[in-house]
Parts: C-alpha cells; structure tokens; sequence
C-alpha cells in the first residue's frame, strides 16, 4: 500500500450465486487512492459499478480480496467513509428537518450540541442552503435536497467521501451547479473524493484521475490521469483540447470493453 | 423447509407450554386445563348434535348478514360513487355514522327481534355495510382517476368503459371490502349470540362458562378462531383466483 | 371578503344539508308516534338532555372512558413493543405468524367469558377484553410497518454508523408510524365496541351498561338517549384520534399531499 493511500483496493472480487447462476461481477480490481485526490470511476452498464461501491462502503462483503480504509480492512460500513446516494429522495429522513437530517451522524458520534450546530451551519453554507434548515427535504427540489446530502456528508468530516452517481437523476442545469459546488467544496475542505458515474464528460470535469472500467468480470482497463489545468470552469474546460483528447480515450476504451463483453456473452454456469 | 419448520414452531412451543403449565402446576388446572384435555374436549364436540346445531346457527347468520351488508354496500357504494354531487353532500353523514359502533343497535335489535337469529343479521349487516362502501367509494374514486387519463385518450364507448375501465379497477376494492366485512361479520354474529342470547356458538361459549365446563368453553373458542381463520384463507384464496390476471392487488392490513 | 363569506357558507351548507334534513325529516316522521319502541325524537332528545349532560356523565361516560383509554393505551404500547421485533428479526416472524393469525381470527367477544372466569365482571375484565380486542391491528400493522422500511435509507443509516436503539428511534419507528397508525385507529374501533360488548354483557356501569339496563326495564326513551349518547362519544373519540393522527403524521401528509398536486 502506498505511503499516502486512504483506500486500497486489493484484488477485490465478488461472485454473486444464487442457485446454479453464478455471476462474477467484479473479477480482479486493484487500485489505491492518495489522500486529497478527486477519482472518477467510469464504466459501461453492468460493469459492476454498484458492486464496487457497496464493496467500498462496506455494505456489500467481496468474495475475496480486500479493501483497506486509512490502513485497517473493512468489515462493515467504515466510520471515516461518507456515502452520498443517487436517490437523493431516499436517503434523506422525511420526517426530519434539514437540519436534524444533517445533524443525526454528528449525534452518533457524541459529538457536543455547540459543535454540532456549527458544523451543520457551516455545512449548509458551504453547499448556499443557509436558510433551508428548517425545512423539511420533501418541500425542496431535488437539486437542493442533493445538496442537504452532499452537506451531510461534509459535517460529518469523513476521511472518504464517496459519490455514487449522485447527479444523474437531476436535470442538466442542476447538474452543472453541483458539479462546480463538488469541486468547490473538495479544494476548500482539501476532501478525499471517490465519484462514480456513467457520464465520461462529468468524469473529465471533476476528476483529477479517471479510473475506467470493464464490463463483467470488472478490471481496470485504463487509469488516467487528467492534468487540465485549473480552476476549471464550465465555459472552458470542456473545450479545451486535452478534455476531449482524454474524454476520447475513455470512451474508446468503454466501446471495446463492450464489444468484447458482447463477444464473450455467457454466464459462467456451475 | 426450514421456513415450514418454522412456521409450525411458533405452534408448538403454545402447545407444550399450555399442556406442561396446568400439569407442573404452574398454571391453575381449573382455569387452564391442558392441551389435550383441549383437544379430547373438541373431539367430543364434534360427535354432538348440539355443536353442530350451533355451528349452523351462526354460519347462517354470518351468511345472511354478510350478504346483505354486501348487497347494500355495492348498492349504496354506486349510487354515493355514480350520482354527480352525492359524494360531498353525503360526506358529513357518512363520518358520522361510520364511528358509531354497530353494539349500539343492541337494544333496538332486541326490542324488534329479540333472541331470533335476524338480531344478528341486523348487526352484521350494519357493521359490515360500512366497510364494502367505504371501499366502494375508494375504488370509483380510482376509477374516476383512471377515467380521466384513459378514456378520453381512448374514447370508450359507455360499456366499453364500464367492461375494461370501471369494472377491473372496482374490482379488488369489492373484495377487499367483502374481505373486510366477512370478519366482522363473524365477530358480530358471535356478539349477537353472547349478548342477546341467539342460538350459535358464543351462546355456547357463555352457556359453558356459567356451568364451569371450562374444556368445553375453551373448545368452542377455538372453533371460532378456527373459523375466523377458514373465513381468511378462503377470502383470501377467492380474491387471488378472480384477481389473478390484474396489474395491481390493493394491500389493506386491517384486523 | 364577500366572495369568502360565501364559499365558506357554501362549504357549510354542502356540509350540514344532507344531516340536517335528516334530521328534521326523523324528527318530523316520528313526532306523533305512539309506538313504544320508537318514540318521537323530541322525547328522545328531552331525555338525553336530563341524563347525559349531568349526573350520568360522571357516572357512566367517565368511567367507560376510563376503561376505553386504559385498554386501549395499554393494547398500542404492547402492540408495538411485541411488534417491532417480530418485523425486524425474519425466524422470529415466521414462527410467530400463524400463531398470531390464529389468535387474530378469534372473534374478541368470544374471549369475554373467559376473561369473565380470570377476572370477574369488573374493570379488570373489561379492560382485559379491550386489551386482547385492539392489540391485534396494532401489532399486525407494526410488524407490516418495521418489516417494510427503505432499502436506501437503511443503507444510510448503516453508512452513517447509525446503529442499535437510535436506528429504532430516529429510523424505524418514525418509518413505520404511518402504517402504525393506522392500526391504531382500527384498534380504536374494536376498543369501542368491546368496551360496549363488556359492559352490555356484565352490567356494573358504563355507557354499555346503562343502556342495557334501561332496555331490559322497558324504559325506551332514556334506551335510545343512551344510544345517541353512544354515537356522539364514538364521533367525538374519532375526531379526537384524526387530530392527534394530524399532529403526529405531519410531514407524512405533507409529502403526500404534494406528491398529489404534483
């Protein structure tokens, strides 16, 4: 494991069987990600995104392998890891308010009232949702009720955070704002970021490394590193020459991992 | 397998702790006879005229009641559902006299019928009535809703409407009210029989009790339960066969 | 402000015109009866004013609401606290549930005499009778309400190390309160009616009681003052539970309803 990794990925593989169906959707995936590194995870569909996150977060036991999490292996959920879902709707408590849905994993971890209420003020500011604390998640758009999630999982100052396709459910506008907001907050709060999503553009964008995978049994098929120079902006970066020169690659990349997956089209049985 | 181990656990763990209880004593044999004692007694019971008499009684009772408190439901239900303007005027009515319960017609009953079996049939009838219209009126309330979006889409015909609209949507709320209705119908005519005295099972139940025939008491409070549960299933078993081929089953968890 | 007035009055007139003429038409139809079951509605309405808005109130209404409540307190604190870990621990379920569906099937009435044997014919029975009666909505309406919580916000909980008595208390619990309460107001009707049931059946006192007694010595007019005083206290405890469901249910109606206008 590399001196300054958070997260190391060691041969990580999951075999999911239910009767006589055997499916292996991760096969061999090994990777490591340095303290204060922004990671893109792409894939086609199928190509065991899911997996691989719930594997990281601890909700999914791999078949075989490990991950490691600031040094020690995960057997459940880690405590230094935040979870921001795609169903937005979903993973917010309806029946508390913003600010109570914000403050309930500071209140897990005992940390004092005084402190607590700072941090989720300064949460929601970080994410302009000051005066939104008292609102319940329902009465908000779905872009805003994102964003109660993005800054639950900045209060909860994790060592990770992960992402997992948090913005493919909102629509392009919005997408575009939380977007420059992940970037804001990750320089500003100097975070660890695992992002995982289906959108090779949103991945060049954000990511300052490109983990690119390949249709089941998943590995790593690229590993890119994206030097575009910042801040990076909407405006611009996407047209600058190097975006499309590595937003190309990846997607190249994706295509023959496809081709290949059709051409090897079986489920291992047994 | 082990699910059905399971299923059959919970049993038999009441089972050998209601037959060791009274026999090690720690129960009082006299108010708690043991299991088998139970079982012996309901065998015996059922060798009996009188039991069987008793048994008839309330079925019939539970029958008629529970067919014309359907009847009505439906009736009532469309008239309500299908007259423009009679929802919101009946409204008020309806929240009042849905929460007043049907033992209130008790006295009245008695006064009219006295301990003849149509006591019963009057209870039955009250209180089953509300729960087909109720869900009557919820299921053309979903037919109004799926009207709108598809027949005017579709441009049906009056009977096309009522033939592959109305009729499929209404459907699984009938019988989720009919469901509903056939328990309490059960529950009523056993209270009919308690405390106006018809002729049925509870009577039995409180004719065993008064003359400390407590096997016997607790024989025939198994048989209703055993009946509430027949009622169930076989509710049940008819709601799914009808409603096999429909998208949506309506899931209402109610006592 | 007129315009207002108006749609108010509307409102109220839709409300009340159909009780309303009911009520006039009762009252009108049965002025000049003489038949001794069914007496003029004036008379009825004569005697409920003498008894039930006075002595009797306190003699028979409160303690029938005593015993209503007590059951009935005790049947939702049980339900729930024998439902939740039924729904959440599957083996537990499925060892527990048909022997609950039997119990369920159990018309309550027929339990009375024997309760009646355990307790006598006071207000241990009758609370026992309302206890055994309205538990089951409430416990079978838990067991449904925990069993069904969201996969994503379990999965939230779990990531935010949101375990144990505060995954109960912030999670599950306020997850299953909606179909909870919906037992509970199930329970609260059987609470009624067994509470009746009881009191007809062993006649201490109690609103049940009072009106079988006057049933039995043929005094018919305080009998059908006795029912309509039944009907006003089960509207009122229905009215009383839908705001306390208002109150407690709030941001569940408040999704709903705008999901609805959505």
């Amino acid at each position: 494991m590399a001196g300054n990794a958070v997260v190391s990925v060691q041969h990580l593989n999951k075999v999911y069987q239910s009767g006589t169906r055997r499916v292996e959707a991760i096969g061999d995936l090994n990777f490591d990600v340095e303290a204060g590194d922004f990671t893109c995870i792409v894939g086609p569909s199928g190509a065991g995104k899911t997996t691989l996150l719930k594997c990281l977060s601890g909700l999914l036991a791999p078949t075989s392998g490990a991950i490691l999490v600031n040094g020690h292996a995960v057997a459940g959920p880690p405590a230094e890891m935040a979870v921001v879902f795609q169903e937005y709707g979903r993973s917010l408590f309806p029946w508390k308010t913003v600010r109570e849905n914000i403050e309930l994993p500071l209140r897990e971890k005992k940390i004092a009232k005084a402190e607590r209420t700072r941090l989720v003020d300064d949460a929601l500011a970080a994410v302009a949702l000051a005066g939104a604390g008292d609102s319940y998640p329902w009465q908000l758009s779905g872009g805003m009720q994102q964003r109660v999630a993005i800054a639950r999982a900045v209060a909860y100052q994790p060592k990770v955070m992960v992402l997992d396709e948090p913005f493919a459910a909102v629509d392009a506008q919005t997408r575009a704002d939380l977007e420059d907001l992940m970037l804001r907050l990750w320089s500003e709060l100097d975070l660890t970021v695992i992002f995982v999503t289906h959108d090779i553009d949103e991945a060049v964008y954000l990511g300052h490394r490109v983990l690119v995978l390949s249709s089941s049994p998943t590995r790593i098929l690229d590993d890119v590193r994206v030097d575009i120079p910042a801040p990076r902006n909407q405006a611009t970066t996407r047209i600058e020459p190097q975006f499309a020169e590595l937003r190309t690659r990846i997607y190249r990349g994706i295509q023959e991992a496809k081709s290949a997956a059709r051409a090897t089209k079986e489920p291992i049985k047994g | 397998m082990a699910r059905r181990l399971n299923s059959i656990s919970g049993f038999l763990l009441l089972g050998i702790v209601w037959e060791a209880a009274p026999r090690l004593g720690l129960a009082d044999p006299r108010f708690f006879p043991p299991f088998s004692a139970l079982v012996v007694e309901l065998f015996k019971l059922a060798g009996t005229e009188e039991f069987w008499a008793y048994l008839a009684s309330t079925i019939r009772t539970w029958a008629i009641g529970l067919t014309v408190a359907t009847a009505a439901g439906v009736v009532a239900g469309l008239v309500i559902g299908l007259v423009p303007g009679a929802r919101k005027y009946t409204h008020s009515t309806i929240e009042f006299l849905r929460p007043i319960p049907s033992v209130a017609l008790i006295p009245g009953v008695i006064l009219i019928f006295g301990s003849r079996y149509q006591s019963g049939v009057v209870l039955i009838t009250y209180a089953a009535f509300w729960q087909v219209l109720l869900q009557m009126l919820y299921g053309l309330g979903d037919v109004d809703a799926v009207a709108r979006d598809t027949a005017r889409s579709f441009r049906f015909s009056t009977t096309g409407f009522i033939v592959h609209v109305a009729w499929p949507t209404l459907l699984p709320f009938l019988f989720t009210g009919i469901r509903l209705a056939a328990s309490i119908a059960l529950v009523l005519a056993v209270t009919a029989e308690m405390v106006i005295g018809s002729f049925g099972i509870g009577r039995g139940i409180v004719v065993a009790q008064s003359s400390d025939a407590i096997p016997t008491m607790y024989a025939l409070v198994i048989v209703t339960g055993l009946m509430g549960v027949a009622i169930n299933i076989a509710a049940r078993a008819i709601e799914k066969r009808v409603l096999r081929w429909h998208p949506s089953v309506r899931n209402a968890i109610a006592a | 402000m007129g315009r207002v007035a108006a749609m108010i009055l509307r409102g109220a007139a839709v409300e009340f015109a159909l009780p309303l003429a009911l009520f006039v038409l009762l009252f009108v139809a049965s002025a000049n009866s003489s038949n001794f079951y069914f007496p003029p509605l004036a008379k009825v309405l004569e005697r409920f004013d003498a008894l039930w808005l006075g002595q009797r109130f306190v003699g028979d209404v409160l303690p029938s609401l005593g015993r209503l409540i007590g059951g009935y307190l005790i049947a939702c604190l049980a339900g729930v606290a024998i439902g939740v870990p039924i729904g959440m621990f599957r083996p537990l379920r499925q060892a527990a549930e048909p022997v609950l569906e039997f119990f369920r099937a159990i018309p309550p009435p027929a339990l009375i005499p024997v309760l009646v044997m355990l307790a006598g014919f006071g207000d241990t029975m009758k609370v026992a009778v309302i206890v055994t009666g309205s538990i089951w909505p409430i416990l079978l309406n838990t067991v449904e309400g925990v069993r069904s919580v969201d996969l994503v916000l379990d999965e939230t909980c779990r990531t935010y190390q949101i375990r144990g008595a505060s995954r109960l208390w912030h999670f599950v619990l306020p997850s299953a309160s909606p179909q909870i309460v919906v037992g509970m107001r199930v329970g609260l009707s059987i609470g009624i009616i067994l509470m009746v049931i009881s009191e007809m059946f062993a006649a201490t006192n109690g609103l049940g009681a009072a009106i079988i007694v006057f049933q039995r010595s043929f005094e018919i007019p305080e009998m059908w003052s006795g029912v309509l005083m039944l009907g006003l206290f089960g509207f009122a405890l229905s009215l009383a539970f839908r705001l306390f469901e208002r109150r407690t249910l709030k941001w569940y109606y408040g999704m709903r309803d705008l999901e609805r206008r959505s």
